[in-house]
């Protein structure tokens, strides 16, 4: 293999003309941590709702989330990347869509939008299966007690489903860290772009793209590790899944 | 909003969008697939196998794709594939790889760790009772996979693996980032080109939901027809 290998090419300077090349990587890591971040904070938000939804009894509250899931699951996210940065700021009144083109760092929130949206169609099924999942009678149960429908989703039937649904929320929250690179099509600077970028400019192919793969490997590891933690706090007693605490003095 | 909206640039590139960049949307899909779930199905056979030399090495690659990005896999491929060529000819010099034989590779390779996890689940789905009696019955290793387990196995995660299929069809589309065109690539060049981005955006969005749409409710349909009752 003629390939020239160069491992300390991290620590030269990029041509930013600041920051090394080892930092550029950093900056990419946190954009794309700060872009997946956001983006789950939306995908849970709307897919939560949208899978409570498609479980009430309201034909079209049930019509209208499968419309919603199919919608965003049914085409690609590169595609609706597109749609939201370059169609969008079009077909929206001039005024709004001038702004929309202006602001300063607009890759980075139609990321966040397209890809928290994108996400909420996958959660809000495993949201649905979870809701599913829990026995009839604590549905109307809650009823019976008096509460309302929306009091027993909150107090009764989402507590229990988050619960179950951990190990899959775990998996979606991994893809929607490694979904964020198709931003780099719509110019966010996170870290495969920068990889990309530091190839282009040092010509060290391999040396890059090792790097960005330990980084996300990295993230892997931390995130599962630390849903994990979470996981075991949040167990039920009585499902298989709890390990019961050491017995206290 | 549709004022000034322009039908005819679809019309006008709809021979380019259908026969040159579905038809390579298509085609990678298709070979992506066959490739992907040959070298899966071997990729779990090794992960179930007795010895740690088989099963360390096909966990790593799993668990390798599967914590990286798949834009990040495209461009690893893309600038590997000709040095992985170079190795296996024996050449010189790095090989010249075609795109479409690049995509290819990078496709089959990358989804190959997602097919393995779902032939891993329809191969543990399996009673063990099955092998024990393809064992007394004394047959190998190979015939027991071949007779016995994998077919079964196989047909109990087809559903599985057609919905996998759909996902890597409109994955596909992320060949964009090495410029490469598909129909998603084909759609963006006519849209730079006449300037037409939100009638090309829109029309691509379209294609790709009836197609992935129509799929989806075609695998449930099968689903519900080949379902084994026990």
């Amino acid at each position: 293999m003629n390939y020239h290998w160069n491992w300390p090419i991290f620590w030269e300077l990029s041509p930013d003309g600041v920051h090394t090349y080892f930092q550029t990587l950093m900056l990419g890591t946190a954009w794309t941590l700060a872009t997946a971040g956001c983006a789950w904070i939306i995908a849970l938000a709307f897919g939560s709702l949208v899978g409570v939804l498609r479980t009430t009894p309201m034909t079209w509250a049930v019509r209208l989330g499968n419309i919603y899931v199919e919608l965003f699951r049914n085409i690609p996210l590169l595609v609706q990347m597109f749609l939201w940065y370059f169609v969008l700021p079009e077909v929206v009144p001039r005024a709004f869509g001038t702004w929309l083109k202006q602001l300063p760092d607009a890759s980075f929130y139609t990321a966040v939008v397209a890809l928290g949206l994108y996400m909420s169609a996958r959660i809000a099924e495993q949201v649905r299966a979870g809701i599913l999942s829990l026995p009839r009678g604590q549905r109307l149960a809650g009823l019976a007690l008096g509460l309302t429908l929306p009091q027993t989703y909150l107090y009764v039937l989402l507590p229990m489903t988050y619960r179950i649904i951990m190990p899959p929320l775990t998996s979606e929250f991994l893809n929607t860290i490694k979904n964020s690179a198709v931003a780099l099509t719509i110019g966010l600077m996170e870290l495969t772009a920068r990889a990309r970028a530091m190839q282009e400019f040092s010509f060290q192919v391999f040396e890059a793209f090792t790097a960005a793969t330990i980084i996300y490997i990295v993230i892997n590891i931390f995130v599962t590790f630390g849903m994990r933690l979470i996981e075991r706090r949040v167990a039920m007693p009585g499902y298989l899944g709890f390990k019961a605490p050491a017995a206290g003095h | 909003m549709f004022a000034n909206f322009d039908f005819d640039v679809i019309l006008r590139s709809l021979p380019y969008l259908f026969y040159q960049g579905m038809t390579f949307t298509v085609l990678l899909t298709v070979l992506a697939t066959l490739g992907g779930i040959v070298i899966g199905t071997l990729l779990a056979l090794m992960r179930l196998s007795r010895f740690a030399f088989l099963t360390v090495p096909a966990a790593a690659y799993v668990n390798l794709m599967r914590s990286v990005p798949f834009v990040l896999m495209i461009f690893w491929f893309y600038f590997l594939v000709p040095y992985i060529g170079q190795w296996i000819t024996l050449s010189p010099r790095p090989l010249q790889v075609g795109a479409f034989t690049s995509c290819v590779v990078t496709f089959t390779l990358f989804e190959a760790a997602f097919f393995c996890e779902i032939m891993r689940a329809g191969i543990q789905s399996i009673p063990r009772g099955q092998l024990a009696a393809a064992q007394a019955l004394g047959m190998t290793y190979p015939t027991t996979m071949g007779y016995v387990i994998l077919p079964q196995a196989f047909r109990n995660m087809v559903p599985v693996l057609l919905t996998q299929t759909i996902v890597l069809f409109q994955d596909t589309s992320l060949v964009y980032v090495i410029s490469v065109t598909d129909f998603l690539g084909a759609a963006s060049k006519v849209a730079q080109r006449d300037g037409r981005l939100v009638e090309m955006y829109l029309f691509a969005a379209c294609v790709y939901f009836v197609i992935s749409l129509t799929a989806s409710r075609a695998v449930q349909h099968l689903q519900r027809r080949i379902a084994i009752i026990r």
